[in-house]
């Protein structure tokens, strides 16, 4: 079953065409990745299927509803952890996780027993009364991903989740994310610029260039095609993204990046 | 029919939720709160005492010092609330305004709830200004209802003015700009209005301009609600009327903005 679906989705900014005629379909169960160089488009793809963004023509459905038409829809069955780094920090694990759950319609009596599964999966059960501001960006991550799974989404976006972790912090988050599709079914559609990490990670990838798919499949069949022995992902996304790769980002990807990067200084 | 009450109370209960989101932060940060209350302590003992000893402000049967308690009130609840907006500006800058917009809460419970939360903080600085306002003999009305008026009048007045706020906000989009506009903002919204002296001695253009503030109907319900010898000039409906209404249209822009944050 098809649980995502876009049909010459495109979004303009001005001139800027950041998606251009996008028509993918990923399959219910599968972990899918949106790989491209900064300011390829994949964060405009994702605030698209996150019904943040309109699109400027063309159509997607999530879990068959309309982002556009039944946009409510889409958000109840959905789980989102944007790129930043984003939970509250003046609240405490505990506390961002009791918003969401309110905000999501669980119900009362699961309220407690849904927060200690997922603080519990995500270890973070110990650290749950402490505020958030004190917590390592890795916490902070594994908390996000806690709270994008507290509605059982259907659905779950990662943007670019490992940025701005360390290297330790980025092995959990990737081990998390395998777990969340074998033990919640999950579909997870996830954008990184990582290769290394979506050849781990991912049972397909697409790889965006300028607003376009420039390849589609599994990372070993995307090897393959390449047809060289010892061909790695990255090998794959040079010959498709070309080489002139980070002159290609655009301004708004760029601050966006600057952000992050403000962010995981301030956050430590 | 019934679909409809069940949303409407559902965007009840999302905007309730908002609102106590914010109550934990400021539970857990009362910093801010701590320091906005510096302001009304200045003017109510330097300002007030001073003025009250002049007698150079016609405040008809009430002395200065009463008639100036509800007008520092009204202005700490004005500065409480224009400042709130500034937090959405961090809030789209961390992303965590994007998370918010992908939950299945009405635009519009978002809104609200944020601006209902002014009415939060404004609350902290009634009780401030109340303790003030004792210690330096304003003769104050205890009556519930009129306590309960005087409540239903700072929710309100910080919904309408952290709204108006949220607006600046989501336009400036910068910490910096918004504020410079919220302090050039503050003082015409205090000066040109009734809080520390009445309309009628101004000249006729300022006047003008004073009835349209909003805040001198606050100021005119607080008058005639928090103290015992209070009346309203232009009556507790027409105060109401057009603090509900200013607050209904400043909303209805705010849930229009809000999504847009995010693109």
């Amino acid at each position: 079953m098809k649980i995502i679906e876009t049909n010459a989705l495109t979004r303009r900014f001005g001139d800027l065409i950041a998606c251009n005629n996008l028509s993918i379909a990923v399959e219910q169960g599968e972990i899918f990745g949106l790989l491209g160089p900064n300011g390829a488009g994949k964060t405009t793809v994702i605030k698209m299927l996150t019904t943040l963004l309109p699109p400027t023509s063309g159509n997607a459905s999530v879990a068959g509803y309309d982002i556009v038409h039944h946009a409510s829809d889409v958000r109840r069955v959905i789980g989102y952890v944007p790129q930043l780094l984003s939970a509250d920090g003046t609240l405490t694990g505990y506390e961002n996780l009791l918003i969401f759950a309110k905000l999501y319609d669980v119900p009362r009596r699961e309220r407690s027993q849904r927060i200690h599964e997922v603080l519990t999966f995500m270890d973070l059960a110990d650290e749950s009364n402490r505020l958030v501001r004190n917590y390592s960006g890795g916490m902070i991550r594994r908390l996000e991903i806690a709270q994008s799974m507290l509605n059982r989404p259907r659905v779950l976006f990662l943007d670019e989740p490992t940025i701005g972790l360390d290297p330790l912090a980025r092995r959990a988050v990737g081990d998390l994310v395998i777990d969340l599709r074998d033990n919640y079914g999950a579909t997870i559609f996830i954008t990184t610029h990582l290769m290394e990490e979506a050849d781990l990670l991912c049972d397909r990838v697409a790889i965006m260039h300028q607003g376009k798919i420039a390849a589609l499949g599994s990372p070993a069949e995307l090897k393959s095609a390449i047809g060289k022995e010892g061909t790695t992902l990255e090998d794959v996304f040079v010959h498709f993204a070309g080489s002139k790769l980070e002159s290609e980002g655009d301004y708004r990807e760029y601050r966006e990046t600057q952000r992050t990067r403000r962010t995981a200084r301030r956050l430590g | 029919m019934k679909s409809a009450f069940i949303s409407a109370v559902s965007f009840c209960r999302k905007t309730l939720v908002i609102v106590e989101l914010e109550i934990r932060k400021m539970r857990h940060d009362p910093t801010e709160l701590i320091m906005r209350a510096v302001q009304p302590v200045l003017w109510l003992l330097l300002f007030g005492e001073v003025f009250a000893q002049t007698r150079a402000i016609p405040t008809g049967n009430i002395g200065y010092l009463d008639f100036l308690a509800p007008g520092i009130l009204a202005q700490s609840v004005l500065f409480i609330a224009i400042f709130g907006g500034m937090s959405v500006i961090w809030e789209r800058d961390l992303g965590i305004i994007h998370k918010f917009l992908a939950s299945p809460t009405p635009r519009g419970a978002l809104a609200l709830g944020k601006a209902m939360s002014g009415g939060a903080r404004a609350l902290t600085q009634a009780v401030v200004v109340y303790i003030l306002a004792l210690l330096i003999g304003v003769k104050m009305n205890w009556n519930p209802l009129a306590l309960l008026g005087v409540i239903v009048t700072v929710v309100l007045a910080a919904t309408l003015f952290s709204a108006f706020s949220l607006i600046i906000a989501f336009s400036v989009r910068t910490r910096e700009r918004f504020m410079g506009i919220g302090q050039v903002l503050t003082m015409p919204f205090f000066f040109a209005s009734n809080a520390i002296y009445p309309i009628a001695i101004m000249p006729p253009w300022l006047q003008v301009v004073s009835r349209g503030n909003p805040l001198t109907y606050e100021v005119d319900a607080l008058r005639a609600l928090m103290l015992q010898n209070g009346t309203s000039v232009y009556g507790l409906g027409t105060d109401f009327a057009v603090l509900v209404l200013c607050t209904a249209v400043l909303i209805t822009i705010c849930t229009y903005l809000y999504p847009r944050a995010a693109t």
